[in-house]
């Protein structure tokens, strides 16, 4: 007997992807992610823009990693222009930055994952049944828009941050206001640990490469060298080393693989490679989740967001203390000087490490572009999942591994708008 | 309409970033009562359950290739009200930075040998393959300005957006304007609704909320020109949102010559 599964643009996650499972005589036959998302072409309309729009135009990649989109293109500009950012830039930048990630990983775990633990297709009958768990995630899922807003104008598609610094600055007392709300938002954080802890995450154990930035001094989100798992540290310029990128018919998204057949980017990777720099607190989170590294349970990347969340809120009110303490001033962005150059931007973003390269010519136009999205470097990776999961949950009714699968996919939070872009380079 | 007297809504999504309906997502934080107002049959972000009954159709993102038109016909063909919801849809958005270029080139520089495997075309807004009943403009949309489209179309009015430009917002709220400080902005010929919100946090506007229905061209040039714009420089500012528009009005005035 044969049986086929097929999910045709899964729901609840960020752009469009379809999930075909083929079982014939009790064996799995195929199983394969599908990215069936409109290719956008984002690399190739970069080409002739002044690099002040670059971050406007890629930011529009993405309404979840808008931020990130826009500061990895940043850096790349920054990178390749030899612009210096002053500390007051970067602790802005880096508060943002954790203002998206809270933003996004809230979104995740609470409205697309927490739904299937609930028995239920979406947060709305939630609303109802769970009012006090709903309601948690819209509080919290404000305050990080509103750090974002303080700081850039809105989470997506930021507005104030340019080449070199910012075009607005935000007042003490805004700065004051959202300490206030972070610190209170510690009850609303406990709870999100605590629902997490309490939640039956599938059982299922495959190791794999993880992939992630890493600087010596924090807990990397923006800027870094790559780091693998499997041993090794490559500086950001030699990405090329590690994403290896390959089409495939079934995909408009470019594939990518480095020591193994594939590789896992996103809160894992940087939760397994980096967990010694999280927050205390994170650590504690870390513990009452059951989770050391390294984790091996594809699933448990929620859990790895939730422990992320943490660490964000904490790190975010040691970023505003500094910020209050020394001051913000209103500061011209720093001057460039022109020329014909190239530069690598990276950052982590919510799903994992995130490449912008750029070719810049002298009279301030870009001349070539390569973008780099974590959702392609994990779609190898959660196929290879899919096909340890299937034979393990075989004797399940077929909705139950329908269900499974789906939540196998969730749990990468993939971001498929995102995925499709995918470049070709001409070197120049 | 639902038999709890309630209306049926449905988003859906083409080619986009998917920002639009994250921003609806998001207007939930401080509007809860929108879903007591309403039944959301088809959310395909936000929720598992796909209804295909619904009177008002959202839709988010550009057309990029013939094989999306059917979809688009048949949501034409349910929805009572056909809502173009954001930039990419109402205007073709960034999507259209594409056709500064050949489309082969395009497809070739992202795909190289490859290109063949992926189908495209030029982007549109949804206005170019069915008929639209209005836009709630903006990359992304204004939350504000969602939620009071929502209850005009409830109170089966016609959605408030504006047809004044952006300086009319700038003004009412004492922003120092771009233009005395040696910045340039398109405010003038944009349309409004944002709450001038680029300039105040000290950015051009874009025009990602599309033109008013009377801009001064003209005008808005020779004041770029003034500030120091080359020709190459105008062109830029004016394709970033509105590449498919300002192609538009070109073919047309090229027609009537």
């Amino acid at each position: 007997m044969s049986q086929r599964i097929e999910v045709h643009h899964v729901t609840r996650v960020e752009g469009h992807g379809d999930i075909i499972v083929e079982i014939a005589d009790g064996k799995l036959k195929e199983c394969r992610f599908e990215v069936v998302e409109t290719p956008r072409f984002f690399e190739a309309m970069l080409r002739g823009r002044h690099y002040l729009e670059a971050s406007h135009i890629t930011s529009r990649i993405c309404g979840i990693c808008a931020t990130g989109h826009a500061t990895a293109s940043l850096r790349a500009t920054e990178a390749a222009l030899g612009v210096e950012l002053s500390e007051q830039t970067q602790l802005l930048r880096k508060l943002t930055f954790h203002g998206e990630i809270l933003d996004s990983h809230i979104l995740h775990v609470y409205m697309l994952v927490a739904p299937d633990f609930f028995g239920v297709g979406s947060v709305i009958p939630l609303a109802t049944t769970h009012r006090e768990v709903v309601l948690r995630a819209l509080r919290m899922k404000k305050l990080s828009g509103d750090l974002c807003a303080a700081v850039t104008g809105r989470h997506t598609h930021p507005i104030a941050m340019t080449v070199g610094g910012f075009t607005h600055f935000p007042t003490h007392g805004e700065l004051k206001a959202l300490r206030q709300r972070l610190v209170e938002c510690r009850q609303d954080v406990d709870a999100t640990v605590e629902l997490a802890a309490s939640l039956p995450w599938p059982q299922f154990e495959r190791d794999t490469e993880y992939i992630s930035l890493t600087k010596p001094d924090e807990y990397a989100f923006i800027d870094g060298d790559f780091k693998s798992s499997d041993g090794g540290v490559y500086p950001k310029e030699r990405y090329k080393e590690i994403t290896n990128e390959y089409l495939v018919p079934t995909s408009t998204a470019k594939w990518t693989r480095h020591k193994r057949e594939s590789y896992m980017v996103g809160a894992l990777a940087r939760f397994n490679n980096n967990y010694d720099q999280l927050h205390p607190r994170a650590k504690d989170a870390a513990a009452k989740l059951g989770m050391r590294p390294k984790v091996t349970n594809p699933f448990l990347n929620t859990g790895a967001q939730v422990v992320e969340i943490v660490h964000c809120v904490e790190d975010s009110i040691a970023i505003i203390d500094q910020l209050l303490e020394r001051g913000v001033k209103p500061e011209k962005p720093t001057p460039v000087q022109l020329r014909d150059c190239e530069g690598v931007g990276v950052c982590e973003v919510p799903r994992g490490a995130l490449i912008h390269h750029y070719w810049i010519g002298e009279d301030g136009k870009l001349t070539g572009a390569n973008c780099i999205i974590p959702t392609n470097q994990n779609i190898a990776n959660l196929e290879a999942d899919m096909r340890q999961r299937v034979p393990q949950i075989l004797d399940k009714p077929v909705e139950d591994i329908r269900l499974d699968m789906e939540m196998l996919v969730r749990a990468y939070d993939p971001c498929i708008s995102c995925s499709v872009h995918v470049l070709k380079v001409e070197e120049r | 309409m639902t038999t709890n007297g309630k209306p049926k809504i449905a988003f859906f999504d083409f080619t986009c970033c998917e920002g639009c309906q994250l921003t609806v997502v998001d207007s939930l934080q401080t509007h809860p009562e929108l879903l007591e107002v309403v039944e959301i049959v088809q959310f395909r972000e936000a929720m598992s359950e796909k209804g295909e009954d619904y009177l008002v159709a959202f839709i988010e993102g550009s057309c990029t290739r013939e094989s999306d038109e059917a979809r688009l016909k048949q949501i034409r063909a349910q929805a009572g009200v056909v809502v173009a919801l954001g930039a990419c849809a109402h205007l073709a958005g960034v999507n259209a930075l594409k056709a500064l270029h050949p489309l082969d080139e395009v497809r070739r520089y992202v795909y190289g040998d490859k290109a063949d495997w992926y189908e495209t075309y030029d982007a549109r807004p949804i206005d170019a393959v069915i008929p639209v009943d209005f836009a709630i403009p903006g990359c992304p949309i204004d939350r504000e300005e969602f939620i009071a489209c929502v209850k005009a179309l409830l109170l089966g009015k016609k959605p408030p957006i504006p047809d004044y430009p952006v300086c009319v917002e700038c003004k009412l709220k004492e922003n120092v304007c771009l233009f005395t400080r040696e910045k340039v902005c398109l405010g003038p010929v944009t349309r409004a609704g944002c709450g001038a919100i680029c300039p105040s946090y000290g950015q051009s506007c874009e025009a990602c909320r599309g033109f008013i229905s009377d801009p001064n061209d003209t005008s808005m040039r020779e004041l770029l020109a003034k500030h120091g714009m080359t020709p190459d420089d105008i062109t830029s500012i004016y394709t970033m949102f509105t590449t498919y528009q300002v192609r538009q009005k070109l073919q047309a005035q090229q027609a009537g010559k």
